[in-house]
C-alpha cells in the first residue's frame, strides 16, 4: 500500500449547504500533504472526518488500508485551527492528561514529555498555568501535545499561526524531522510560501469541489510560462571598465545590441552600475531554450539562468479566480 | 484506564482542588453548627446577663395588692400613697427597673394597667403580669358570682389527641407532623440548590471548554458523548464529596464545639435547660413525658428509607438537569447568552418549590402526586411528601419515569452538544438546534 490515506468520493451537506463534494484524495505514505483552499472550502470539515468528529454523508476513507475506524484515533495527531488549553491547569498536568487521552499510560506519557520540554528548553515552564504563559509558548506546549503520542498520521491546520519567525523554523524543522521518521502529515494553510518549502503533494478545493491536485514539482511545470531569467555580462562593459571607470558610459543600448533569435520575446531588461543586465526573456513553448543561451553566450559572459517557475501564490490565486468566475 | 474514567478523573481532581471548594466546605459545617449551636448558646447567655429586677407596684384598685407572684427573675414590691410622675423619677434613678401603675377601678371593668420602664420590657414579663393580673380577677368575679374557684379548677380538663396514622407494612404509629414538615422542606430545598448549583458547574464547564477552545483537540480524542458524560459524572461526585464532608464535619464540629462551649450537661437528653423549660410549665412527670415524646417522634421517621431517596432523587435529578444545562453550554459561546435558555429549562425546579407550602398542607392531593411523578419535578416534590410515607409503587414509578427521562433526555442533549460545540459565533435559532437533533 503505497498510499496512507485514500479518501473516495466523500461528500457531506449540512442542511442546503454542501461542504464537500465527492471529494478524493490519495496522501503517499511518509509525505507532507497540502490541503489548500480559501476559507469555508471544507478544509476542516475534510479534516473533522479523519478525526471521526464528523462522518461523511458518501464516500469512504482509508487510513493505511484500512476502513476508518475509532481504532485510528490513537495514530492521529491533530492541531486544530482552533486550539486551546485549559487556563487554570497546570502545564505539565495537562500535558499528560491530553497524552492519557491517546492512549500514552501517565509514566510513559510523563517520560515523553520531560524530552520534548528539554528539547525546547522550557522544562521550567512545568508547574506553570497556562494563563501565566505567552501566546507563542502556549502554542509550543500544543504543538508537543500533538504530537506526544507518536502518531502515524499528522494533521496540522494552520500550524504557524500564533508563531514568531523563530520558532516558526524551530517548528518546520520539526515537521520535516517527524516525515523523516516515518510520519505521513497533512498540511493546511493559506500561508503559500510555507507550502513550497514542506509539501511534496497538494490539493486545492474550492466550495467543497477539488480544482487542482499533484506534487508540488508538477503543478508547477504545468503552470510555468516558460519564463527565463539571464543575468548576462556584456563584452563592450568588461573592456569598457578595464579603459576608465566612467559608469556612465557603460550604458549600451538595448535594441541595437539585443536583438533576439526566433521565438523568444523580451520581456524587460535591467541594467545594473556594474554593467551587469537581468534579462526576462520568455519562449514559445516548442522552443529549446538553448539556443538563447547559446546566443547569449557570444555576447557576453552569462552570470546566471534560471527558469521562472510560478510561486505556489500566485497559481492559488489564479485558479480560484478562474474557479470563481466559472 | 478508559477514557470516560480519566475525564471523570480531571473533572473531579480540577474541582476539588481548587481554593473555592475548600472554603465552602469547611466554612459550610462551620455555618451550619453555628446555626445548630447559637440557640441554645444565646439562651444560656441571656439567663446569665439577665439581673433580678425589681418592680414597684403601685395599686390604686387594691385588688391586686400582694397577689401577683414573684419570679426567678423579677420581684414586685408593693408602695402606698405614692405618686406615679415621682416613682417614674425613680426609674430613672435606677432604684427600680420598672413601675407598674394600676389605677383605680371596679374590679368588673377591664383593667388599664401600664408598666414604665426606661428599658425594653422583656415579652416575658409583661405576659406574667397580664397571667397573674387576669386570674386575680377572674377569681374575684367567680366569688362574686358565688363560684368556689377550687369548683372550676377541679373542673378544668387536659385533651390530648395523638394522630395516629394506619400503615399497611408497619402497622400503626404516631405521625407527627411537625417534623416531618420540617425534614421534607429542608430536603427539597436542599435538592433544589444542589441540583441548581452543579448543573451550573456542568454548564460553565461546557463554555469554558468552548471558550478556551481546547474542545476540537479534545474531541478529536474522545467521544463528544464521553466528553459530556464524564464532566456530568464528574461534577456528580464533586456535589457528593461535598455533602459527605458538610455531613461529617458539621457533626464533628457540632460535638466537640457545644461539648467546650456548652458543656456536657446540654447534650444528654435529661440535660438541664431543656427539662428547666419544661418543668416551668408543666411539672416534673409530665417533663418526662414530653422527653419521651420527643425521642418517639425522631424515632418514627424512617431516616433510612429517607435518606436512601434522597440520594437517588439527588442523583438522577442532578443527572437529568445536568444533561440539559450541557446542552445549552454547547449551544452558547458565553455565559451571558447561556442565562435565556437555562432560565426556561430551570422553571419546572421552581414550580416544585413555589408548590412545596401546598404540599406540605396536604402531601397526598392530586397536586402532590402529578409534581412528584413529572420527572423535571418529582427530584423536589417526592422529597417533600417522603417523610410523610408515600406508597412504594409511587416511589418506584416516580423514579423509572425520572430514569428514563433522564437516558432520553441525555441522547438528544448529547446530539445537540456534538453539533454546538464546534459552532461559534451567533446564538443558534429554535430551528437549528432542532436541525443538530437530527444531524
Amino acid at each position: 500500500m503505497n498510499n496512507f490515506i485514500e479518501i473516495n468520493n466523500v461528500s457531506k451537506t449540512y442542511g442546503d449547504y454542501k461542504a464537500l463534494n465527492n471529494i478524493s484524495i490519495k496522501v503517499p505514505r511518509q509525505s507532507i500533504y497540502g490541503l489548500l483552499g480559501p476559507n469555508g472550502a471544507g478544509k476542516t470539515t475534510l479534516i473533522r472526518m479523519l478525526n471521526q468528529i464528523t462522518a461523511p454523508d458518501e464516500g469512504e476513507i482509508f487510513i493505511n488500508g484500512e476502513k476508518l475506524n475509532r481504532s485510528h484515533i490513537t495514530q492521529i495527531g491533530y492541531l486544530p485551527e482552533e486550539r486551546g488549553l485549559y487556563k487554570t491547569m497546570k502545564v505539565g498536568e495537562q500535558a499528560i492528561y491530553l497524552a492519557q487521552l491517546k492512549g500514552v499510560s501517565y509514566k510513559e506519557a510523563e517520560k515523553r514529555l520531560k524530552q520534548w520540554f528539554k528539547k525546547f528548553d522550557i522544562l521550567s515552564w512545568w508547574d506553570k498555568k497556562v494563563e501565566e504563559l505567552s501566546k507563542g509558548m502556549q502554542q509550543k506546549i500544543q504543538f508537543i501535545v500533538t504530537v506526544i503520542h507518536e502518531p502515524q498520521l499528522l494533521i496540522f491546520d494552520e500550524p504557524f499561526s500564533g508563531f514568531d519567525p523563530i520558532n516558526v523554523n524551530i517548528l518546520k524543522k520539526e515537521i520535516l524531522e517527524l516525515r523523516d521518521k516515518g510520519a505521513t502529515i497533512i498540511f493546511s494553510t493559506h500561508n503559500m510560501a510555507s507550502v513550497e518549502e514542506l509539501c511534496d503533494n497538494i490539493t486545492l478545493i474550492n466550495k467543497g469541489n477539488k480544482i487542482l491536485e499533484g506534487s508540488v514539482y508538477q503543478i508547477k511545470q504545468d503552470f510555468k510560462d516558460n519564463s527565463f531569467e539571464i543575468v548576462l555580462r556584456h563584452k563592450d562593459a568588461e573592456t569598457q571598465r578595464f579603459k576608465d571607470d566612467d559608469s556612465e558610459s557603460l550604458q549600451f543600448s538595448n535594441s541595437a545590441t539585443l536583438t533576439l533569435p526566433e521565438g523568444f520575446t523580451l520581456i524587460s531588461e535591467k541594467t545594473d552600475t556594474n554593467g551587469e543586465i537581468t534579462l526576462n526573456v520568455k519562449a514559445k513553448n516548442d522552443v529549446n531554450p538553448n539556443i538563447l543561451i547559446n546566443y547569449l553566450s557570444e555576447k557576453g559572459t552569462i552570470v546566471s539562468y534560471r527558469e521562472l517557475l510560478p510561486s505556489m501564490n500566485d497559481i492559488f490565486i489564479n485558479q480560484l479566480t478562474m474557479n470563481n468566475v466559472q | 484506564m478508559s477514557n470516560l474514567s480519566i475525564i471523570i478523573k480531571r473533572e473531579y481532581l480540577t474541582r476539588v482542588k481548587k481554593r473555592s471548594f475548600l472554603i465552602l466546605t469547611f466554612l459550610g459545617p462551620l455555618f451550619f453548627a453555628a446555626l445548630m449551636i447559637a440557640p441554645s448558646l444565646l439562651m444560656i447567655e441571656s439567663e446569665k446577663m439577665e439581673s433580678k429586677k425589681n418592680i414597684a407596684v403601685l395599686d390604686e384598685s387594691g385588688i391586686f395588692d400582694g397577689k401577683i407572684e414573684n419570679t426567678d427573675a423579677n420581684t414586685f414590691l408593693y408602695l402606698y400613697n405614692e405618686n406615679v410622675d415621682s416613682l417614674k423619677n425613680l426609674v430613672f434613678e435606677g432604684i427600680y427597673d420598672a413601675v407598674l401603675y394600676i389605677p383605680a377601678t371596679e374590679f368588673n371593668i377591664p383593667v388599664n394597667a401600664k408598666l414604665y420602664s426606661n428599658k425594653q420590657i422583656p415579652m416575658t414579663l409583661s405576659s406574667h403580669i397580664e397571667r397573674e393580673m387576669k386570674q386575680v380577677v377572674e377569681h374575684q368575679k367567680l366569688l362574686a358570682s358565688g363560684i368556689d374557684p377550687a369548683l372550676v379548677k377541679a373542673s378544668q380538663t387536659s385533651i390530648n389527641v395523638a394522630t395516629i396514622r394506619m400503615d399497611e407494612e408497619n402497622g400503626e404509629k404516631t405521625s407527627y407532623a411537625e417534623l416531618e414538615y420540617i425534614i421534607g422542606f429542608v430536603l427539597a430545598i436542599i435538592i433544589y440548590f444542589a441540583v441548581f448549583l452543579f448543573s451550573n458547574q456542568v454548564l460553565r464547564g461546557v463554555i469554558e471548554e468552548k471558550t478556551n477552545r481546547i474542545i476540537e483537540v479534545i474531541i478529536s480524542s474522545v467521544k463528544p458523548f464521553e466528553l459530556m458524560m464524564g464532566k456530568i459524572v464528574g461534577i456528580a461526585l464533586v456535589g457528593l464529596t461535598q455533602f459527605l464532608l458538610w455531613i461529617i464535619l458539621t457533626l464533628g464540629i457540632y460535638l466537640v464545639s457545644s461539648t467546650l462551649i456548652l458543656g456536657p450537661e446540654i447534650m444528654s437528653p435529661s440535660g438541664t435547660v431543656m427539662t428547666e423549660q419544661i418543668s416551668q410549665i408543666t411539672e416534673t412527670t409530665q417533663g418526662q413525658d414530653i422527653m419521651l415524646e420527643a425521642v418517639n417522634m425522631v424515632q418514627s421517621i424512617n431516616f433510612s428509607a429517607i435518606l436512601w431517596s434522597f440520594l437517588f432523587y439527588f442523583v438522577f435529578g442532578y443527572l437529568l438537569y445536568a444533561a440539559m444545562f450541557a446542552a445549552i453550554g454547547g449551544m452558547v459561546d458565553n455565559e451571558t447568552d447561556s442565562n435565556q435558555f437555562s432560565t426556561v429549562v430551570s422553571i419546572p425546579l421552581i414550580i416544585a418549590l413555589v408548590c412545596a407550602t401546598a404540599m406540605i398542607n396536604n402531601p397526598d392531593s392530586s397536586l402532590g402526586i402529578w409534581l412528584s411523578m413529572i420527572p423535571f419535578t418529582s427530584p423536589i416534590s417526592m422529597m417533600i411528601r417522603i417523610p410523610f410515607g408515600v406508597p412504594y409503587w409511587q416511589v418506584i414509578v416516580s423514579l423509572l419515569i425520572l430514569i428514563i427521562t433522564f437516558i432520553i433526555i441525555t441522547w438528544i442533549a448529547s446530539k445537540i452538544y456534538r453539533t454546538g460545540i464546534l459552532m461559534y459565533g451567533k446564538k443558534p435559532s429554535l430551528k437549528e438546534i432542532w436541525k443538530w437533533m437530527k444531524y
